[in-house]
């Protein structure tokens, strides 16, 4: 998989740290492996939107990769719920259904992005890198090509 | 059965294969079926009800799905692993919801329901409203089968008359 230029914290330098909720143990890897790529760190994983507000509570991370189809409680439910408590909170829906109303109905509950899967690891790279705005910071193109 | 509603599925499973796969890859075989769907492999169900009534199979060799399923992990798995089950999924559900956002954006509205793995040799028996259509994705990595069963529902009847 390609290797991108990583993409940390600007407060302190480190690694951004994810929390990745997806009811498929496949798709939670398949991301995984692209956050290593991204220089990013798994701080926790949720297979289902109620675990999701715990895991948040838990782990404190910097961006939470949302799919919206899941038992219990579906993605967008439990994104608003953790934007309420969280108001600082960048959750990025990754769903493969992509139709306007799932778009809109997570953008007005709280999401801050929309990645349609199959994810391409170069769009969610810029996503990560949209979301995380001044609160991230990409190495300097001296060391990209090392 | 009208293709209008059969498109959407072979163009999202040809872009999911694909980018997944990263190999060349051709429609095969193309067939009707009205008989009951005798199953290849390890084979996802996904049901849906709406302004679209039917069901969807996504069905793979057991060696041809160790080997997607190896080549997404991007480590050997065995054919007892449950992410080879996994992979077949979650395939599954991609190329119907991307299927499903292109009709949904056309303004047919249905539920897509959670993928089931359909265990048993032969599968739900088509009947003349739901003759499925059978199509051979050729992949470098083995053959991917999708079987299609589609009907207009009940609600886009009803709408359709109340124009």
């Amino acid at each position: 998989m390609e290797q991108f230029v990583p993409v940390k914290r600007s407060k302190d330098g480190q690694p951004v740290r994810y929390l990745v909720v997806d009811d498929s143990v496949f798709a939670r890897k398949n991301l995984a492996r692209m956050i290593e790529t991204f220089g990013g760190q798994l701080c926790g994983e949720a297979g289902d939107g109620m675990t999701a507000i715990t895991e948040y509570d838990r782990t404190n991370p910097d961006i939470v990769l949302m799919d919206i189809t899941m038992p219990q409680m579906e993605g967008i439910e439990a994104a608003e719920k953790i934007v309420q408590k969280h108001p600082d909170a960048r959750v990025v829906m990754v769903s493969s259904v992509g139709y306007q109303e799932n778009i809109v109905a997570a953008l007005q509950r709280g999401a801050r992005h929309f990645v349609q899967k199959p994810v391409k690891p170069e769009v969610l790279y810029e996503v990560i890198k949209y979301v995380m705005g001044d609160d991230g910071t990409v190495a300097s193109a001296a060391g990209a090509g090392d | 059965m009208k293709m209008e509603l059969i498109q959407p599925f072979i163009n999202a499973a040809d872009a999911v294969l694909a980018q997944g796969l990263q190999c060349s890859m051709s429609i095969g075989n193309l067939s009707m079926e009205a008989e009951a769907y005798r199953r290849k492999g390890i084979a996802a169900l996904i049901w849906v009800t709406g302004d679209i009534e039917g069901r969807i199979i996504l069905d793979l060799a057991p060696e041809t799905a160790v080997r997607v399923a190896s080549k997404f992990a991007g480590a050997e798995l065995p054919e007892t692993d449950a992410l080879v089950r996994e992979t077949v999924f979650e395939l599954a559900n991609q190329v119907i919801g991307n299927a499903v956002t292109v009709l949904n954006n056309e303004g047919f509205h249905f539920r897509v329901h959670p993928p089931v793995l359909h265990t048993s040799e032969h599968g739900p028996k088509s009947s003349e409203d739901t003759e499925a259509l059978v199509i051979c994705f050729e992949t470098g990595i083995g053959d991917v089968f999708m079987n299609i069963a589609l009907r207009y529902g009940q609600s886009h009847h009803s709408a359709a008359v109340g124009q």
